[in-house]
Parts: C-alpha cells; structure tokens; sequence
C-alpha cells in the first residue's frame, strides 16, 4: 500500500508487466450512502466516503469533510505520455474522480490494427496494450489509496476496433466509447465497415460487462447551431442503443453521451431542460453519462466553468449516472494537470451543494415544459420516419441528414455527407460463407460451431482448449517495437528528477517547465497581447504564447494570460523550508488554561479594518483560543498601538495580539516595531507576550520587529493559543 | 452547401399526424422506428466479417496482434475470408494434429494454405 508522502514508482509499475493480471473487467458503479451524516449535516444523493481525499478548500470551516455525490465523476486525460497520465490519475483520485478516461493519440482511429509499446502521443497516448496495462495496475494501486474502485477507459473506434476490444477485455478496461456512428461521421471510416465491426466489438464489451458509452455528444460539438441538433441527438442516440441491444449488450451496460446542447448567454435551462427531460422519457432502462456543453468554449476557464455548473444542474434536476468533466483549460490547451483537478473539484463542489435537488424542486410537467419536451420528441419521430423513408440508415447519411445545423425537420443543407461505398476502409467487408466459424467466445453473428460439435450454449473455444479469455497465459505479450519512441527513453532524458530532489513546474509532464503569468495591461486588447509577448520575453521565458485574452474595458484594460518556458530546476537542498508548527492537543491546552488563567487583548491595528483573520483566531465559534478557556478582549478594527498597550496595562493582560492585513509599505511590521517600542517605554515589555498575525506576515521578519512571535496565512487558534501556553510555561520556570 | 438538403421548418404541418398520439404511443413509435432503422444493420453484421473482426478472433485464439496482421492478410490472398480466419488455423491445426500457435505460425512461414484451400473445397 503506498503511503500519501510517497510517490508513485514509474519502475515499480513497469517491472513485471508482462504477468500482470488484472483485478477485474467490469463496470463499478458507487456505492450509495443516502442519509449520510458528516459534520453537522445529513446528505441524501451521497456515496461512501473515501478513505483519501483532498476535500475542498472551503471544508477548512467545516471540519475537512469531504462528501462524496453518487455519480460516478470522469476526469479525461491526454497528456500523451502514460507515464505523466498515471501521476495526474492519482491527483484527480484524490479530488474524486473514479472514472479515468484516456484520450487516444491523433490518427490512432485510422491505423489499421494494434499499436505496440509505448510511443509519445499526440493530444492523447497511443493505445497499446503496454500502456494499458502499466495504466491499470498503477490505477489498482491508487483506488487502494483511496478506498474506491476506479474504472478505467478508453475508446474503441477506427477500423481496428473489434481488436481493440479484445486487447481492453483481456487488460482489465472498464468502459469504453463504442459508436459506429462516430466512425463514419467524424473519422470518415466506411459505414458498411464500421457498423460490422462495431456488432463484434459490443459483443466483446457485452461479454467483459464493460460500460459503452456512445458518441452523439460530438454532433453537438460539431454543428454550426449545436442547440438545432437536438432532435438528431435522440436519433444518434436511438440507433447506438438499438443496435447494442441487438447485438447483446446489456441494457444498464449503455450509456448515453448526452449534453445540454446550448450554453449561456443562450438561455441555457430554457433550451437544456426541455432536452434532458425528452431524452430521458424515450430512454428508460439505460445510463446517462452527463457530458458538458464543449461547444462555446473560447480560453476563459472561469466561462466554461460556469457553462459546466449550469450543466450540473440539467443532471442533478434530471439525472446523471455519470457526471463527466471537461477540463475548463479545454479551449487554449490540451488539458493540463490543475485543469483535471478544477474540474473535478468543480463537479464535486456543485453535486454536493445541489444535494436533495429533487426533494426541493419539481420539473414542471405542463405549460412550456410540455410543449417544449413533446415537440423535441415528435422532431425525432419525424427524423426516423424521413431515413426510413430515404431507404434506412446509410441512404440517409449519403444524403447529409447528420450534423445539418437545421433543427429536423427544418434543413439547412450543410450537414456531413458520406458515401456509402467510400471512405477509409471501403470495400474490406466479407460475406460469411455456410461453413463460416471462429473458435472463439463473445462473437457476433453467424458462426458454424454445430460442424465441429460444438452445441450452442457451449463455449466455441472448447476445440481449442480455450482462448485468451479463459486462459489469459495465452495472450502475447509484446513490449517494445521501437527502440527509441518508448518510455525508457523518456524516463532516461528525466532521470534528474528521479529522485525528487530536483524540481521544475510543469503543466503536463515532468520537466517541462511551463509556467503561467496573469497579466493585466492598461491598453487596449492587440498593444496588450504584444506587450504581454514581450513581458514574458523579458522574464527570461522561452516559447511565449498569449493563451487568454479578456477585454476589461477598450482603452483601460485588458487581462492576458501568457505562458512560455523556464529552463531551470531548484534543488530542494538549498530551499528554506519552515517547519510546519508541532501544537498542542486540546485537552492539554484547556487543562493548563484551568491552571493558569490567560488573558489577552486583540486589534486589528493602524488604518486596518480587516477583522475576519482576528476573529477565527479568537472567536469560540471560529476554532479559536476562546474555547480554551482563555479571556479575549478583543478592541476593535483601527485601533492605534499605543492604545492597545494601555488596554493591556489596564486589564493586567497576559498578551496583546495584533492583526495587521495591509502590507503597503510595509506598515505592517512599522507597527510591529512600533507596538514593541511602546511596550518598552511603559516599562511593560518583559512581562507581556505580543503576537501579530496577518496574511501577508512572515513569523521571521514579524521577530525581527521585536515581537515574540508572527504568524502568516492560515494560522489557526490552537496555534496561537500552543504558542502562549508554551510561553508561560518558559516564563514559570524562569 | 446542398440545396436539394434545404428545407424550412415545417414541423407543424409534417407532424399532424403525431398529435394525436399518447405520450407512450410516440414513444413507441420513435422505438418501433428504431429498430426498423437498425434491423438491416444488424444483418449485415450478422452474415459478414471484416479484417479487423478476423484479427481479433486470432489474438483471442492466441496470437499476437502482428502474427494476426499477418496471418489475416495471407487469408484474405487466399480468398477464405468467407471461412473465417480462425477457421483456417483451426483447420490447418486439424490437418497435422498440431496445436494452434504452431498452425498459425506455419500458416504465416506459407506452409501449408494448399492443404488448406483443398480442404474448404478450393477458392470460395
């Protein structure tokens, strides 16, 4: 069991791949946890909590719970190296996801069989069973850490899906993308071709109880007006799902992609609740897998983050077996690490603060609602009934029914048009004859196993001892094809950071160095953009681009968010690290308050009217020293030195604390000097204990000053209240 | 942009004949229309196969994803897609009493597809 201060061992994984087995090959669903109780409050749509977790920041106030929704939370990585991927699984682990979803490199749907070893990818890894297998032992080690099954997932399009298939049956993958209809729109893969595959390739998945997850969510991404497309989204949806039924899938094994198709400023419910309530009147029985909306995002992080809360609240008013996560950095970058985690972190956030949504609020079922809903669904019917009446299916793609940015039966005449007999892979479809067979189980269609013996409900596997499925010493193991693109040399060019003693920021992967600076410019947004280029020039960084640019008014302002490279690492050994400050246990501090009553006086002091910082160290309800027993007579905010030494003099206190929050030329620490000197002249100095604390106080120069002691961001009460009793207790023994 | 494709909305006209229908009445419809939609497709994946349905029946019988790149390639010149490439290995393992790998690998090193074509009565 790894322990939370130990890093993932990339060796380790790598060692022994070759007789790795994995632990399962289903699905997991989470566990519910309905009435969970956590802190002060009771939760209804809830999961078991985990045993590891980063809980959100602001649980800080409310004893670090961290409550875990039940749907299961996706996070979709792509850095392109497994290796970076695995250490970014872990953080997002922590964070709450346990549905890892792995973007393949470009150009992978088009190769014509199995990638082998571990070549560096593009906007995702190549898939090979390597990098499958190192994926999923090093996620067994961290749903380990965290005490929650973690499904695994990738894709199976292209025109090696069927294979592929096999290869995440065999690796212990626990979902995947299955729609023919994104090879053929999308990937312009022959139809004929991809439909074929796609029966073998469910009935693959159907037989490892692996979750399918469709594609329609991308005819949304793809048209011109997304929201237009909604009745054709059902129409995608419908033909997956009919078509895995078909073939054997189970239904509670498919999963719809659906995304609210339209993003604010459009009226996002008005448009978003009609759609999700349609969609989920026509398919009971099966999955929803929430997607959020891609289509309007532009490089603002905060914009899509709003989209994908609004998003949140379609599934939690509807529902969501899934609720998936774009990364807000989506729109300027391949995702990097921090994005993954806001996005997590964003899921969890809102799901838990929509918490009992549907026991507050009801859907409406009439008015525009019901208007809305039933004219979604009859444009649907309507679209059937036009394939079916062009000739079905593939007539209807020739003819650029899909991705028309008309809403049905409206047509703008811009929609994607195939050819039935062209595309990638066109012609590579065979008849099976009568005496057609294949040895083995989980496969689709005609087989002639009654030649050889074999009765239907046998495994036709059994004339050749088994196959892979049964018996996975059968399987071949290849490791590497090429001897440079491979993660050994990876690993060799990063060996300096092996050991963890040096360090460099990245983004995505070890080493890479890239940094992000925000800026604000007083001109308008093309001189800024310029301007922010050459800042960064300036700054010593290398490969500066412009990855955000905000207009905050014409002429006064514009924010840009610029990022380029540094080229150098710190070595940790010569950081100055503090110590993190070893407290008291409450009772102790209580039982020695009981003994030796404490009394202080409190300020915010100068031109400071910043109290909050003051209040949680002292105030009972806050955590602070109050609840120790200890007398707080806290002043005021504003308040002039001088007249908080007197106040001590006057209620004979044991210790002043001041709180100085504004920094601007360094008035903070003059009237820490300043309250040390006043002490001194009153003749008051080596009896009175003076703290100071402030969020922009460094403990060192805060002593420097002349104070006992300064305490910076973050400090709590029992920090504060361990500092006095250790004070007094060295001036009793004196 | 086609323009035989374009057409305005005319959902009020074309969609008289849905109004009458219950809300689990159109839902049937938009299902029964689906599986009309899906019927032919499922057929023909039914009574055919494909080069990469071929390959990954051979890494389930224990093949590797070269050896099946290969061995289905060869299948595919020897015109027995129609038999299934398992098939042809299973066979070719029948025809000398040897186990799967070593007739597949003898398949791939051209040692014995004569055997084999006989065997499923010459070229189909």
């Amino acid at each position: 069991m790894i322990l939370p201060n130990e890093k993932l061992d990339i060796k380790t994984i790598l060692s022994n791949l070759e007789n790795y087995t994995p632990r399962r090959h289903h699905w997991t669903w989470r566990k519910p946890f309905p009435n969970l109780h956590l802190g002060s409050y009771e939760y209804q749509d809830t999961s078991e909590p985990l045993k590891n977790s980063v809980p959100p920041m602001g649980a800080k106030a409310f004893g670090f719970i961290d409550p875990q929704p039940r749907e299961v939370i996706t996070t979709e990585i792509a850095s392109g190296r497994f290796e970076d991927d695995i250490r970014r699984m872990r953080m997002a682990a922590w964070h709450g996801a346990d549905h890892i979803m792995v973007i393949r490199t470009a150009g992978q749907s088009h190769f014509d069989g199995l990638i082998e070893g571990t070549p560096q990818g593009i906007g995702g890894v190549p898939i090979t069973r390597k990098q499958i297998r190192a994926t999923r032992k090093a996620l067994d080690i961290i749903e380990d850490e965290v005490g929650r099954p973690i499904n695994f997932h990738s894709y199976v399009s292209g025109v090696a899906g069927p294979e592929i298939a096999v290869m995440y049956a065999e690796e212990g993958v626990n979902g995947a993308h299955q729609d023919p209809q994104y090879n053929v729109l999308y990937r312009n893969i022959n139809m004929i071709r991809s439909f074929v595959d796609a029966a073998e390739s469910k009935r693959i998945m159907a037989g490892a109880q692996m979750l399918q997850i469709d594609g329609a969510h991308n005819a949304n991404a793809t048209a011109k007006e997304a929201w237009k497309v909604m009745p054709e989204l059902l129409v995608q949806h419908a033909i997956n799902c009919a078509f895995s039924v078909n073939v054997g899938m189970e239904k509670t094994n498919i999963a719809l992609s659906t995304v609210p198709p339209t993003a604010s400023p459009a009226p996002d419910l008005k448009v978003n609740l009609p759609y999700a309530v349609a969609l989920r009147d026509f398919f009971t029985g099966f999955r929803m897998r929430a997607q959020m909306n891609t289509k309007y995002m532009e490089s603002s992080t905060r914009e899509a983050t709003v989209t994908h809360v609004l998003n949140m609240m379609i599934s939690k008013l509807t529902s969501a077996d899934i609720q998936s996560t774009i990364t807000p950095d989506e729109g300027r970058n391949v995702p990097w690490h921090m994005y993954n985690i806001e996005a997590c972190d964003t899921a969890r956030q809102a799901l838990i603060g929509m918490d009992g949504m549907t026991d507050l609020v009801t859907v409406r079922k009439d008015g525009y609602m019901r208007t809305k809903v039933r004219e979604i669904k009859e444009r649907a019917i309507l679209f059937l009934e036009e394939m079916l009446a062009t000739g079905g299916y593939f007539q209807a793609v020739e003819k650029g029914f899909f991705i028309d940015s008309g809403i049905f039966p409206e047509r703008i005449g811009d929609g994607i048009s195939r050819k039935i007999n062209g595309g990638v892979g066109a012609n590579t479809v065979f008849e099976r004859d009568w005496d057609y067979f294949a040895p083995v189980p989980s496969h689709f269609g005609n087989n002639n196993i009654a030649q050889y013996g074999i009765a239907k409900n046998q495994n036709p596997a059994m004339v050749i001892g088994g196959s892979t499925f049964e018996d996975r010493r059968k399987i071949q193991y290849i490791d590497e094809l090429d001897p440079i693109d491979n993660v050994e040399t990876r690993l060799a060019e990063n060996k300096r950071y092996e050991n963890g003693n040096l360090i460099r920021p990245e983004v995505q992967w070890q080493g890479d160095g890239i940094v992000v600076v925000d800026l604000t410019l007083p001109t308008s947004g093309q001189i800024a953009m310029a301007a922010a280029l050459e800042i960064g020039k300036r700054m010593n960084l290398k490969d500066v681009e412009v990855i955000h640019k905000e207009i905050l008014h014409p002429s006064e302002g514009t924010r840009i968010q610029i990022k380029g490279e540094i080229d150098f690492d710190i070595d940790i050994a010569t950081l100055t690290v503090p110590q993190i400050p070893v407290v008291l246990s409450d009772a102790e501090i209580t039982a020695f308050v009981k003994d030796h009553p404490i009394k202080i006086v409190a300020a915010t002091v100068g031109e400071d009217e910043h109290s909050v910082g003051l209040r949680e160290i002292i105030d009972i309800k806050h955590g602070g020293i109050e609840q120790y027993g200890i007398t707080c007579n806290y002043l005021g905010t504003s308040v002039p030195v001088d007249k908080l030494v007197d106040a001590a003099i006057e209620t004979n206190a044991d210790a002043i604390l001041l709180s100085t929050i504004i920094s601007h030329d360094d008035i903070h620490y003059k009237n820490m000097k300043k309250i040390n000197e006043y002490a001194i002249e009153k003749g008051i100095r080596d009896r009175i204990i003076i703290i100071a604390g402030g969020t922009q106080v460094t403990p060192e120069i805060a002593v420097m000053q002349g104070v006992d002691a300064g305490f910076g961001r973050g400090t709590k009460g029992v920090q504060v209240a361990t500092f006095l009793v250790n004070q007094l207790r060295g001036r009793a023994k004196k | 942009m086609n323009q035989q494709n374009v057409r305005s909305d005319d959902f009020e006209l074309r969609s008289v004949h849905l109004h009458d229908l219950s809300d689990e009445q159109l839902k049937a419809r938009f299902w029964e229309l689906t599986e009309q939609t899906v019927k032919p497709l499922v057929d023909l994946a039914r009574t055919h196969t494909t080069p990469s349905i071929e390959r990954s029946v051979l890494l389930r019988m224990g093949f590797s994803s070269i050896e099946a790149k290969t061995i289905v390639e060869k299948v595919i010149d020897h015109q027995l897609m129609g038999k299934g490439a398992g098939n042809v290995v299973f066979i070719r393992a029948k025809l000398d009493n040897i186990n799967i790998r070593t007739a597949g690998l003898k398949l791939i090193a051209e040692d014995g597809w004569d055997r084999v074509i006989a065997h499923f009565g010459g070229k189909s």
